[in-house]
């Protein structure tokens, strides 16, 4: 009945994004105010509407109701209740409806807290958001019906998919999905400005949150994917470039791009026309990154629906969003002059350089990614393109974005005599070669990335503090009072800063400085990895809840001393009949600590695997001190535009 | 990140982990060798992963065929090499830098140019109106008139 309730809602709620799309459209060009006014409720009822659908299809997974197909497949009445929960997403049709419910929950939150936007933009703005939300529901509804009904229910379910069973993979999708759909928000204001004809310093202002917020989320879901697939592929990697990783770092560094290029829109009304275009391009790689993860029409790989009908619906959508909102941007984009100039130095030119970093870096990402399509289609050759090729080709433009990002973030707008600014920076990179030079003498390998890496991570970070010191003015008594009466959106660049720099850090170290060791190791045996004495105690087969697991037992000692016992396993699902590796990991500041036990082997003795990894922590750190400089900046006073709604006139005109 | 399919087929496959130990060369250099040639070359069943990383059987054959190869004597080239003409370009994960490759590789680089031209072209553009910031004739009659209302 439940369940019954949830499609129900779904097919209404389809209903009304048509409507929330049609009415306030022709409402704002024909400026009929009520027309216009439906926007807001209709966006609030189709988020209520999907949130119930959602809630229902939980409700099955939760109670186990195997007369619905989709909890069939993907539950078991075995599985512990954090993942019947998170198995609603952990399938194709339960992740579109997500997808569709987060974007009509943006939209709601535009019509909740966009108070104090003019009304056609607003009515514009949603009428865009909900089209978006008719053909992904139409997509939902018509080829991936997540409550479809089975005449004669089984008994159990075929279980949710064992590498799904964890927590990393568990929230991983929904970061993503906001972070995509988030970017949703800022292409219907792009497509409604450029509707209206009008881009001013103002919308520069209502967009940026939107795409920060968008960012943030991003940022932290491919966070998760990389730390999920370090600790549970047995062997470390944090970064594979792979197509469906691609598909999620690409709108990463195009929403970068745009949250850059939005701030000198808001600041100093430059940059309009590109800022569109990005608004437009960051939402359309979401888009093709659905359609490359939901068609598997790279070669890729994901374990969930590669369905050609899908794929063709997907690609469909993508022609008919990105197409139009183009056109529309071929048609309008010259009508918008800028007004705010600037000289060759300033911090405007140096956010040009950064916006063309980012989106150079996105483009070769991309077509490295659609390189073995393009190469067979046009030129007969299959190959293949993989990780050599993306570390070859990208890395350059970002070491060049490290290496100017503390000099750009110091500048001042306008115009800056360059020696004056950049003098507090000198101190930063001569700590910045002081620290290189270290970790050139402390290794023992004779690679250069380790050095070059600690060089830009520690030259970003010393830069954002010396961006701080720089704008906390002269008096050293009072700095810390005034640092902390800086706006957040200071705090929030310097962070965020600092933290792309860690990342740096933390990659570079890691991949120059690992070591590893393969060997058949008898119980009882010990051998020594990097200074680490590793003892194999014991090996012995648990059973638990709805897998059995083969769990060795290592203790981990240095000169003599116990640093801890670990306990890596080996897990098989019988339902699923799948196995997995489930490596044990020491964490630390400094390394980790990173065992994998293996097969039982013919002669007596188990297969093991031990790395130990300098920094390995800083990447996913660094990371989340990117998201966390997001949030602050998020949380600066000029962005409260509920506040600001509340402040403003009722009933403000159109124009 | 996310789910990969690769690896679930190659865990289907049977094996635990990639390199096992009994595949490991005695001699360290060439053990180091055979690891380096083998992180470029890819799984051809898993897709997108190289065959040092991967657990499919097939995977393990190359990886014993490369080692194979070095002992033989055979320049890292070489192994590429004869490993390309059973396989075809397919198996490299580091596309070859000729022909209709070099778009590929030229991409990049060729876009990051016409971007900073394009960027130092709008620069300069604009160039002459820094001089003054103070408001045009027309500028100044619009703030005039926007004041009025």
């Amino acid at each position: 009945m439940f369940v019954e309730l949830g499609h129900f809602t779904l097919l209404l709620a389809l209903v009304v994004a048509c409507l929330q799309t049609a009415l306030p459209l022709i409402g704002a060009h024909n400026r009929w105010s009520g027309w216009m006014a439906f926007a807001g409720p209709a966006a609030l009822a189709q988020a209520g509407l999907l949130t119930v659908s959602f809630a229902a299809l939980t409700y099955a997974f939760v109670v186990s109701d195997f007369s619905v197909l989709l909890v069939v497949k993907n539950s078991h009445t075995l599985k512990p209740m954090l993942y019947k929960v998170t198995g609603v997403w952990g399938n194709h049709e339960g992740s579109m409806l997500l997808w569709c419910l987060i974007l009509a929950v943006f939209g709601a939150l535009v019509a909740m807290f966009g108070g104090n936007l003019p009304a056609r933009l607003k009515a514009r703005v949603l009428g865009v958001q909900g089209s978006i939300g008719v053909a992904f529901l139409g997509f939902l509804i018509f080829t991936s019906n997540p409550f479809l009904r089975l005449a004669f229910p089984p008994m159990n379910g075929q279980d949710l998919n064992p590498l799904l069973q964890d927590p990393g993979l568990a929230f991983h999708p929904p970061f993503l999905y906001l972070g995509y759909v988030g970017l949703s928000t800022s292409f219907s204001f792009a497509v409604a400005a450029l509707i209206e004809g009008r881009v001013d310093a103002a919308w520069g202002r209502w967009v940026r949150p939107w795409t920060l917020l968008a960012w943030l989320m991003l940022t932290i879901g491919i966070a998760l994917g990389s730390w999920w697939a370090y600790y549970e592929l047995g062997w470390g990697g944090f970064w594979f470039w792979d197509p469906v990783e691609n598909a999620s770092f690409m709108p990463w560094l195009i929403s970068a791009a745009l949250l850059h290029s939005s701030i000198v829109v808001e600041k100093r009304e430059a940059l309009k026309s590109w800022t569109i275009l990005l608004a437009i391009l960051a939402f359309g790689f979401s888009l093709i990154g659905a359609f490359i993860v939901r068609s598997g029409v790279l070669t890729s790989v994901h374990a969930f629906a590669n369905d050609p009908e899908r794929g063709v619906y997907l690609l469909a959508i993508t022609f008919l969003f990105m197409g139009g909102a183009l056109t529309l941007y071929a048609a309008r984009a010259a009508s918008m002059q800028a007004k705010g100039v600037f000289g060759v130095v300033s911090r405007e030119s140096a956010l040009v350089l950064n916006n063309v970093l980012l989106a150079v870096a996105a483009f070769v990402v991309f077509i490295g990614t659609v390189w073995p399509l393009l190469a067979e289609m046009a030129f007969d050759r299959k190959l293949s393109v993989g990780a050599p090729f993306f570390d070859a080709a990208f890395t350059p433009f970002m070491i060049l974005l490290a290496l100017v990002l503390p000099i750009g973030a110091i500048l001042p707008w306008k115009r800056a005599k360059i020696g004056r600014v950049i003098r507090p920076l000198w101190l930063a990179a001569a700590a910045a070669f002081a620290i290189a030079a270290l970790t050139w003498v402390v290794q023992t390998e004779r690679s250069l990335l380790a050095p070059i890496g600690a060089l830009l991570g520690s030259w970003l970070v010393l830069g954002a503090a010396a961006d701080l010191w720089t704008r906390t003015g002269t008096d050293i008594s009072r700095k810390l009072r005034r640092a902390l009466s800086l706006p957040r959106a200071d705090w929030g660049r310097v962070v965020a800063h600092s933290g792309f720099g860690v990342t740096i850090i933390g990659i570079a170290l890691m991949t120059a400085w690992e070591s590893e060791d393969i060997r058949v190791a008898e119980v009882g045996e010990s051998f020594t990895v990097s200074g680490y004495d590793i003892t194999l105690a014991n090996v012995e087969e648990v059973q638990v809840a709805n897998y059995i697991s083969t769990m060795a037992e290592m203790r981990v000692a240095r000169n003599g001393r116990d640093v801890a016992v670990l306990y890596p396993e080996k897990r098989v699902y019988p339902v699923a009949g799948m196995p997995t590796t489930e490596a044990a990991i020491d964490n630390g500041v400094f390394r980790d600590i990173y065992l994998v036990i293996g097969d039982e082997q013919q002669g007596g003795g188990w297969a093991v695997r031990s790395y130990v990894k300098p920094f390995a922590n800083w990447i996913w750190a660094g990371a989340i001190i990117m998201a966390f400089g997001g949030a602050l900046s998020l949380s600066d006073r000029r962005f409260r535009v509920a506040a600001g709604a509340r402040r403003a006139p009722q009933g403000v005109p159109a124009e | 990140m996310i789910i990969r399919a690769v690896l679930l087929w190659c865990l289907l496959a049977g094996a635990a982990f990639a390199v096992q130990p009994d595949e490991v060369l005695d001699d360290p250099a060439l053990e180091a060798r055979a690891r380096d040639i083998s992180s470029g070359l890819r799984c051809l069943v898993c897709r997108n992963e190289s065959i040092d990383e991967s657990n499919a059987g097939l995977a393990r054959d190359l990886r014993l065929l490369v080692r194979e190869r070095l002992l033989e004597g055979d320049s890292d080239e070489e192994v590429v090499d004869f490993i390309v003409a059973r396989f075809g370009e397919y198996v490299l994960l580091e596309p070859r830098r000729d022909g209709s490759n070099l778009i590929l590789w030229l991409a990049g680089p060729a876009l990051f140019l016409g971007g900073l031209a394009v960027a130092i072209g709008y620069l300069r553009r604009q160039r002459p109106q820094t001089q003054s910031d103070a408001l045009s004739d027309d500028e100044q009659a619009r703030l005039d008139e926007l004041l009025k209302d």
